[in-house]
């Protein structure tokens, strides 16, 4: 028996009981669809992040106080608290390490930020000139923070556009002075909106000189230094000559330095992780499908107990009568994938016109693997209805048992 | 030629065993057109099935053409089935979504023979039982007597030397059944051996010779002109009036 033979007389049956044969083939649809969608959104997800990343441009090192010990075991420096990152830190590593272009150091607390009677609660972060090159942050009017030295407190804030129009509504907010705590501050610049980027979201955000903050928050310790690297410097090199020199001043390890390209990493690992636990999840949606192929090609193949035996009596062998059957299956489960795909791909469509801020790109990985997921559970949950027909007694068969 | 001997068919039901056919011996000539008669439950369809390869004796020799067929694998089996043996059958088995032609060619399919010499074939063969017009034609599209003829058709499209047939008129009326009758006799004059399991004494009249089987042993073996009506052939051997309800 050819396959083109094999594949008319099967497709001739499946054709006789079309209602049937398309809902088992829905169930595969609803399958594929909803493994293509979901895995299309977390690769979306992904991009998205990778996106941010680089728009941010230049590599970044970011040093914080504390060490991470992902090793388990007994903390670092029992008994002792680890010594704090200081402005003094973030101006030696600007100047003695050589890939380092600029230390920005940053403090974080929260305020309220009050003009007249308005006030909201607001970040306030702490932080030098540089930070708007290294966020790559835009004002809208006036200026970001002026390049003076570290240890110079000015009283000037830029404000966040969400917290400038909900304190100053239509008003012009420039040379305004706003109260953050008990201090009063000269507005001398507006960000631009921007959005959510990276869990931050910088229009909510008051921007100080960073020693206005320490004072502020009567901190001794930075919260972070954001360290931007030259053009073409190797983080790691970068890293190395950092904890080189920290551990000189500290004497211990008592920080933590990564590279935002291994932030990244860590981000696309989790995601990529996360990408496949939900399609793994989906797929169980195609094995019940497989199933329902199986009673489907059960129901089919005691309804056709007749054929089957006269089948066997023209001569039929036992592993043609598997071969008819078990491409039945396939048939079905083949077809409702490349529907599913069909359909998953316009949904995808439909998802990016709807969402254009997030490209959703379903992953090529994902067509290969539902395709095939798609096509195996149709055989695998096939064989069993297939191998029955094949052991149908002949004489019971013909007499319609 | 077909050669029986000492077949035994038992069926294990639970502790009890039934012996539908006990220690059959038969020899049938090629060319040979038997009749095979008796009351329902005598063997008659068992003793059709174990010779059509479908089912397997227990015990005992089947030799088709001095091969022993009966310790055969299922797919030398189905090779027999397929090559050797046509079966005819009282309610047609047409595959209902195939046309006349499909499911004329269908022995064909499994023998893989190219599907223009398997057009060509199915054609010739319907052609030859008179329904040349009706090759597109799908079963529910055709009488009684037309798809016992696509049938008959099916039965030869792969040249058997033995042909089968279990009460191959039973579901026809006298006319149509006529037809069919007309055929089988032309196929045993093309030299094919012929073996027709029936209740009808108009049936086994045309036959070269009639065995008479009762619970599962031939008791009587009579030439077919002998056969008058049904009273005279069954009372000797004490079934009566029971044959006719035979199935």
């Amino acid at each position: 028996m050819s396959l083109f033979d094999l594949l008319r007389f099967s497709s001739q049956a499946l054709a006789q009981n079309r209602r049937r044969s398309g809902l088992s083939l829905l169930g595969v649809v609803i399958g594929v669809v909803a493994v293509l969608s979901l895995t299309a959104i977390g690769e979306g997800a992904l991009r998205y992040v990778e996106d941010q990343f680089t728009s941010l441009g230049t590599s970044i090192v970011i040093v914080s106080p504390g060490k991470n010990e992902t090793t388990g075991g007994m903390p670092h420096g029992m008994g002792g608290v680890p010594n704090d990152l200081t402005l003094r830190d973030a101006m030696v590593l600007e100047r003695r390490v050589p890939s380092v272009r600029a230390a920005v150091p940053i403090s974080i607390s929260t305020e309220t930020v009050r003009h007249q009677e308005r006030g909201r609660n607001a970040p306030v972060v702490g932080a030098t000139a540089a930070f708007a090159r290294l966020q790559r942050l835009e004002v809208a009017t006036g200026s970001f923070l002026p390049e003076t030295d570290l240890d110079r407190g000015a009283s000037v804030v830029v404000l966040g556009s969400k917290v400038a129009s909900e304190l100053f509504s239509d008003a012009n907010p420039l040379g305004e002075t706003v109260r953050i705590g008990s201090w009063r501050m000269r507005v001398i610049g507006v960000l631009r909106e921007r959005g959510q980027q990276l869990g931050m979201n910088v229009d909510k955000i008051a921007f100080i000189p960073v020693a206005s903050g320490m004072r502020m928050a009567n901190k001794s310790s930075l919260n972070q230094i954001m360290l931007e690297l030259r053009p073409r410097s190797d983080p790691e090199v970068a890293i190395a000559g950092v904890t080189r020199l920290l551990m000189q001043r500290h004497d211990e390890e008592d920080f933590t330095c990564v590279s935002q390209d291994a932030v990244l990493a860590s981000f696309t690992s989790i995601l990529g992780i996360l990408t496949m636990v939900v399609g793994g999840i989906a797929s169980v949606s195609l094995v019940v499908a497989g199933i329902g192929i199986m009673n489907v090609m059960l129901v089919s193949v005691s309804e056709r107990a007749n054929e089957v035996g006269l089948l066997k009596a023209v001569g039929a062998t036992r592993s043609q009568i598997l071969a008819i059957f078990l491409l039945e299956a396939a048939m079905l489960s083949a077809s409702g994938g490349v529907a599913g795909l069909g359909v998953g791909t316009m949904l995808v469509m439909v998802g990016n016109m709807l969402y254009p801020a997030v490209e959703i790109v379903t992953p090529v990985w994902a067509i290969v693997a539902v395709l095939t997921l798609s096509l195996t559970t149709g055989i695998l949950f096939g064989v069993l209805p297939a191998w029955r027909a094949a052991r149908l007694d002949p004489v019971a068969a013909l007499q319609g048992h | 030629m077909i050669r029986l001997e000492d077949l035994w068919r038992t069926y294990e039901m639970g502790e009890q065993e039934l012996h539908a056919l006990k220690g059959i011996d038969e020899e049938i000539s090629d060319g040979e057109y038997v009749a095979i008669m008796g009351p329902s439950g005598s063997g008659k369809s068992t003793l059709l099935n174990v010779l059509g390869c479908l089912d397997t004796p227990s015990s005992g020799r089947y030799c088709l053409a001095g091969e022993d067929v009966a310790g055969l694998s299922e797919v030398a089996l189905a090779e027999v089935r397929l090559r050797r043996i046509g079966f005819i059958f009282q309610s047609f088995h047409l595959v209902p979504r195939l046309t006349a032609l499909q499911n004329v060619e269908l022995p064909m399919l499994f023998a893989g023979v190219a599907p223009a010499e398997r057009r060509a074939r199915a054609e010739v063969s319907l052609d030859a039982v008179g329904l040349a017009e009706r090759v597109g034609h799908k079963p529910n599209e055709l009488s009684g007597g037309q798809k016992q003829r696509v049938a008959i058709a099916r039965s030869t499209v792969m040249d058997p030397g033995l042909l089968l047939a279990d009460e191959p008129t039973g579901n026809l009326d006298s006319r149509s059944g006529g037809q069919v009758l007309d055929l089988l006799a032309a196929l045993k004059a093309e030299g094919r051996t012929l073996l027709v399991v029936t209740h009808d004494p108009a049936v086994a009249r045309r036959a070269d010779r009639v065995l008479v089987l009762r619970d599962g042993e031939i008791v009587k073996r009579v030439a077919g002109d002998e056969v008058t009506d049904r009273g005279t052939l069954f009372d000797e051997v004490g079934v009566g009036a029971d044959v006719g309800s035979a199935g």
